[in-house]
């Protein structure tokens, strides 16, 4: 029963990709790329998710998903258009299908009848203009009989293996009996094994034809008597499994090489084409591919009668699956009664990328290892330095080779969690679809940068950010379509979600084309909430900052998707929890743009290695403009106390890191010190006055909340080559930290 | 005679100051010397900071600091003991590791009322090994948060 749930689990885990396909699929009809190749591809993703739920007993989402494909099989079979109207169905239909996958996982209640009714109906009306539905049991019996690994023979114009071989295979393995190729080497001569022995022991076990090569047997003079030059078939015709075969052979299996093949199979002709004798090492792999290719593809060979119309459909032969589709995540759900691992039923498909699936912390667990490895080079590094060794020292450029080595295994690692922000991207039309249905507006989602990677962790928690923040988009951001139309805009409204990297760090811009924030109300809210003083003077974009102040909410009326008023400041904050910044910029009319900047990884920083009152810290790179001696001449006294700094003509406020931070009382004179000019995530810039730096270098980021908690003006912590830690500055708040000591009582900061 | 079992613990014993106090042997994982530790900017002053712990960052309390002692600074001789608190891993700062206890839960008295609140929050009784007084300590409240979590 534990390899069912195993099996079953990894159908839902297949159903997840099938689903995400699926919905991608059906974007790029809804944006008229109307394809047969398209189509195809919808329709596979429904009739695998069926074929599975079929094999599982699923009857709700068999029912479902049958109606789903007989539409999709009319449409591909050009029987009916692919218009617009189809499509949205189609689109729904895809979300109550993802409704049913859930349900039937026990991860959500079961799918409203009326609205799962309601779209087969509909469904069902485009397919057959009215017709009274089908019976779906007629074909209920041949779900699990019908593999995915039919998908996959469709997928694959079988190049590889020849329509004729394929049944020659088949037709072996129903035939008894072995071709055994044994070679030996003068190794099994030498630990005093005798083939005739051996061959004597195989003719036990059933009839045996034996033949011997003798063609590599060199002239007398040349012949050394130890060596091995005879090659042996034996063709056994007996009713026994491969292993008893092989058993004979059991003690020089090493010492040999030895090739088991079925009996007149298609391997077995191959060897007749060539000399037995010299065959390589690397055919016996060959062979052994082959079968296994065999065996994962057979299946279609099996008589399916199937949904009548996969197997009949005047189909060319389409071409090896687009790129997008990794054609094992199509042929993976194959529920055959044998579990066919899905690796093996996707081996034969050439152009796809292999994957294997992992445990998750396995990769972690070998992510922390390599961060201890760094750490741990760098440290012996730093000793070798410090021993007074040459610089040409073969330890030193030894070492200086590990830490390439150590860096590179470092960044293959980091790349192994890497992800698209694809998989979060992916979920976003279907929301959007929701949302716009409920607050009836006419919203297009545009998204660009799927491809972006980033860090898994991240990719993980940016979806519940990126949902609200389109939620709001669409319900605060955007028009209704009358007042749309009277402003002069288009009345569907469009929402852009676009990712890119930018400067070591993963950008996530939400947009919407809608009103803006309306500061005049955002402000008066704010008032009334008692967020701010009534007589405060905000800039714009200190006002449209308020909007991340907790408890802030704008919408007049609280509607069921957005406006609780724990929106933005939760947002804010599961950014910041990843080491991310969200700032947000809008034009009254145009529409708002909210800006996620964040970590590209949770795991390694390049850092600028600094001192400030006896202590080591690491300034983030990326946010580092410039670093520069402070000249007495562009130093300046605001009111005679707070120094800023003069930089490419503007004055920068001047921060002494050690004092904000609490290392010392009193402030370095800041031209004995290095200034480093930082920019934060909102653009702001500032002068951080340290003692001295020291250097630069990638160190590995280890959180301060495992075991403690966050820390004031601290991002996180390392471990330096001395084996000390470091903390790393957090640069956004010590200058805006810096900015609130300056004093702006009218303006509670949210921190 | 399995009542009595069950109730016998060790515990580890250690001094801070003139004074003794003890932890179960239990949630102590290793004791090491003293190295200098990296400080946390505006942390309470009984957070000493942070060290490498074999990869890990291990902060570090002034037990006495944090019990509201009188504390020096600290020297090779003292001692960290590495102890597990809810999930967390913690250094606690102490004079130096004394004894292994065992001991049974009844021979244990209720902190009396002549200590500060402060005492209170941290030591959950007391008992008397040959005339010696040495406190019980509950380390669940030590870290500032959890502290926070509870009030």
């Amino acid at each position: 029963m534990d390899a069912f749930e195993a099996i079953k689990a990894t159908f839902f885990q297949e159903c997840d990709e099938l689903l995400a396909d699926l919905e991608s699929k059906l974007m790029l009809l809804e944006q008229g790329q109307t394809d047969l190749e398209t189509i195809n591809a919808v329709f596979r993703a429904v009739h695998s998710v069926k074929g599975g739920a079929g094999a599982f007993g699923l009857e709700a989402l068999v029912r479902f998903a049958h109606v789903f494909e007989t539409l999709m099989d009319e449409l591909r079979g050009g029987r009916k258009p692919c218009d617009t109207v189809t499509i949205k169905t189609l689109l729904r239909a895809s979300d109550v299908l993802a409704d049913h996958i859930q349900a039937a996982q026990g991860l959500a209640p079961p799918v409203d009848e009326e609205r799962s009714a309601g779209l087969v109906h509909e469904l069902e009306l485009l397919t057959h203009g009215g017709e009274a539905p089908p019976v779906v049991e007629e074909d209920e019996d041949d779900f699990g009989f019908t593999p995915m690994a039919f998908d996959a023979a469709l997928d694959e114009p079988l190049a590889d293996l020849g329509g004729s071989g394929e049944i020659e295979v088949a037709a072996s393995e129903a035939q008894t009996g072995w071709r055994v190729l044994f070679k030996p080497h003068s190794r099994m001569y030498g630990s005093a094994n005798e083939a005739g022995l051996l061959l004597r022991e195989l003719g036990r076990v059933g009839p045996t034809t034996v033949s011997v090569d003798a063609e590599n047997l060199p002239t007398l003079d040349i012949l050394v008597a130890e060596e091995g030059y005879l090659t042996w078939t034996i063709d056994l015709t007996a009713e026994v499994d491969e292993k008893v075969v092989r058993e004979v052979f059991d003690f020089v299996e090493a010492d040999c090489d030895l090739t088991v093949s079925p009996l007149g199979g298609a391997p077995a002709l191959e060897f007749e084409e060539e000399p037995p004798a010299v065959l390589p090492a690397s055919d016996d792999l060959d062979v052994a591919a082959l079968l296994a290719k065999a065996a994962g593809a057979a299946p279609p060979e099996a008589p399916a009668p199937a949904p009548a119309p996969v197997a009949a459909a005047p189909e060319p032969a389409p071409a090896p699956a687009p790129a997008p589709v990794p054609p094992p995540v199509a042929a993976a759900p194959a529920p055959t009664t044998a579990p066919v691992p899905p690796a093996q039923v996707a081996a034969p498909v050439a152009p796809a990328p292999v994957t294997i699936r992992v445990d998750l912390d396995r990769v972690d667990r070998l992510i922390n290892v390599v961060g201890e490895l760094v750490i741990q080079q760098a440290m012996l590094s730093q000793r070798v330095l410090e021993s007074g060794l040459a610089r040409s020292s073969g330890i030193a450029l030894g070492l200086e080779d590990l830490e390439l080595l150590t860096r590179e295994i470092q960044d293959s690692v980091m790349a192994i969690r890497a992800q698209p922000v694809k998989s979060v991207f992916q979920r976003m039309p279907r929301l959007v679809r929701e949302v716009a249905d409920m607050v009836s507006k006419q919203v297009r989602l545009v998204t660009a940068g799927e491809d972006t990677e980033v860090d898994k962790t991240v990719v993980e928690r940016l979806a519940e950010p990126i949902t609200h923040m389109l939620r709001n988009a669409i319900d605060h951001g955007l028009e209704t379509p009358e007042d749309r139309v009277a402003a002069g805009k288009p009345a569907e409204g469009t929402v852009r979600l676009a990712a890119l990297h930018r400067s070591g760090r993963i950008v996530i811009e939400i947009s919407d084309d809608g009103r803006g924030i309306n500061r005049e109300r955002v402000k008066k809210i704010a008032i009334d909430k008692g967020l701010i003083a009534p007589e405060a003077a905000l800039t714009d974009e200190q006002i449209d900052n308020l909007i991340f102040l907790p408890g802030f909410s704008t919408a007049a009326v609280v509607s069921d998707i957005s406006g609780r008023g724990v929106g933005m400041d939760v947002v804010k904050r599961s950014i910041q929890a990843l080491g991310g910044r969200i700032s947000i910029s809008s034009v009254p009319g145009k529409g708002s743009t909210f800006t996620l900047s964040l970590p590209l990884t949770l795991a390694v920083l390049d850092g600028m290695v600094v001192s400030a009152a006896d202590q080591i810290l690491i300034a983030p790179l990326p946010a580092i403009v410039e670093s520069l001696t402070p000249q007495e001449s562009d130093l300046h006294y605001v009111g005679g106390v707070d120094p800023v700094i003069r930089f490419r003509e503007r004055f920068l406020p001047l921060i002494d890191v050690a004092m904000t931070m609490g290392f010392r009382d009193t402030p370095v004179v800041p031209n004995e010190g290095v200034a480093v000019v930082v920019e934060t995530e909102g653009g702001q810039q500032a002068a951080l006055l340290f003692d001295a730096i020291q250097g630069q270098r990638q160190v590995v980021i280890k959180s301060l909340e495992t075991n403690y908690q966050q820390v004031e003006g601290v991002a996180a912590a390392t471990i330096l080559g001395d084996g000390r830690v470091a903390l790393i500055l957090d640069v956004d708040v010590l200058v805006t930290d810096m900015r609130r000591k300056s004093g702006r009582p009218d303006f509670k900061l949210a921190s | 005679m399995n009542e009595a079992n069950d109730s016998q613990r060790e515990l580890i014993a250690f001094r801070i100051g003139r004074q003794e106090f003890c932890v179960d042997i239990m949630s102590v994982r290793e004791i090491r010397g003293w190295t200098p530790a990296t400080p946390l900017p505006r942390s309470p002053g009984y957070m000493k900071g942070v060290i490498n712990l074999r990869g890990t960052v291990l902060p570090i309390i002034d037990l006495g600091a944090r019990f509201g002692l009188e504390t020096s600074e600290p020297t090779a001789r003292h001692v960290i003991m590495v102890a597990h608190i809810g999930g967390r891993m913690v250094g606690l700062l102490v004079d130096a590791v004394s004894d292994i206890l065992e001991m049974n839960d009844a021979s244990v008295q209720p902190t009396p009322d002549v200590a500060s609140d402060q005492v209170k929050t941290f030591v959950k009784g007391i008992f008397s090994i040959d005339g010696r007084m040495i406190s019980l300590i509950e380390l669940d409240h030590i870290l500032p948060q959890v502290e926070a979590e509870a009030a």
